[in-house]
């Protein structure tokens, strides 16, 4: 049975169409979750993908997450399911505390539009069962507050449960211990300021972020074999 | 019901890093001001509120801070009521 990946779709969300297009491509079955139905529509895996989510006012995420989707999300993550943020997705999980700290501005105010190095620290998450730790991918990063923060005491749990799921080569924004993406503490929620939907085939310059969503593809395939 | 005045300052939590506040603090040498430290960017909320007193009005703004107006996570808020 193909994999059913349910993307997110608030008011001002503009990357639904890339994340179900590589869906389609690595050959997973892909459909929009708008915002304000509360279902995940009984879906194998969920991606929050990047955009400004209600327009980014007051925080990036702040309001996208009373969405009444959000209450699906948040009972799906709960129950196992996997769930990807990417971008302003990564944001709208940490404002709804799927994720802990927080996406502030870049360091030097500056915005980044940049295809950078991402080395892979685990391999025990939805977005890099099938990569290698060590890997080195080249995807994509956009943003302007990819800033990752958080107190010292979730800086240091982050590190000895192992859920940093991969860093910065060389960090382009600040970001704290040059963290581009983190796994919840059962490792099923992870968000990444990265876009590997925007890397799935050669001819957009990369196609190192496939092995992202093919694993997204294989993780939600296990849950749809276990419930068969 | 009384009609209060509500003012709300949000400012990083200590330990937080304030990239505009370091941005605008590297910036102003340039336009001579060698001597200033410690900027700090926040935000500030101004907001009338109905409850039946300031008491009751506090305790909404606060609980509104908490669930919305800042992120507790990154961010400290001060509430003043009038």
């Amino acid at each position: 049975m193909t994999a059913r990946i349910g993307v997110v779709c608030f008011p001002g969300t503009n990357c639904e169409l890339d994340a179900l297009h590589a869906v389609e491509l690595l050959g997973g079955a892909g459909e929009i979750l708008w915002h304000g139905d509360a279902t995940t529509k009984s879906v194998d895996g969920v991606i929050v993908p990047g955009g400004f989510a209600h327009g980014d006012y007051l925080r990036t995420g702040a309001i996208a997450r009373f969405s009444p989707v959000m209450g699906a999300v948040a009972d799906f993550a709960a129950a196992g399911g996997p769930v990807v943020g990417i971008c302003n997705g990564f944001q709208v999980l940490c404002e709804a505390h799927l994720l802990p700290g927080a996406l502030q501005k870049n360091a030097g105010m500056k915005f980044v539009c940049d295809t950078v190095d991402l080395r892979v620290e685990t391999v025990t998450t939805p977005l890099t069962n099938r990569a290698r730790a060590g890997d080195v991918l080249h995807v994509p990063i956009n943003h302007f507050e990819g800033n990752y923060v958080c107190d010292e005491r979730t800086l240091a749990a982050l590190r000895a449960d192992d859920r940093v799921v991969v860093r910065y080569v060389e960090n382009p924004n600040g970001s704290l211990d040059d963290i581009a993406g983190i796994c919840s503490e059962g490792r099923n929620v992870v968000g990444l300021m990265p876009h590997p939907e925007r890397a799935c085939e050669t001819i957009l310059g990369s196609d190192d972020g496939a092995v992202m969503i093919g694993s997204l593809l294989a993780a939600a395939g296990a849950a749809v074999t276990a419930t068969a | 019901m009384p009609v209060f005045d509500a003012h709300i300052e949000v400012t990083h939590l200590p330990g937080i890093s304030d990239p505009a506040g370091a941005t605008v603090e590297r910036a102003l040498p340039a336009l001579g001001y060698t001597n200033v430290s410690q900027v700090h960017i926040g935000k500030t909320i101004r907001l009338t509120i109905d409850a039946p007193d300031r008491g009751a009005a506090e305790a909404q703004v606060k609980e509104m801070c908490e669930r919305l107006l800042a992120n507790p996570v990154i961010e400290a808020y001060e509430v003043t009521i009038t």
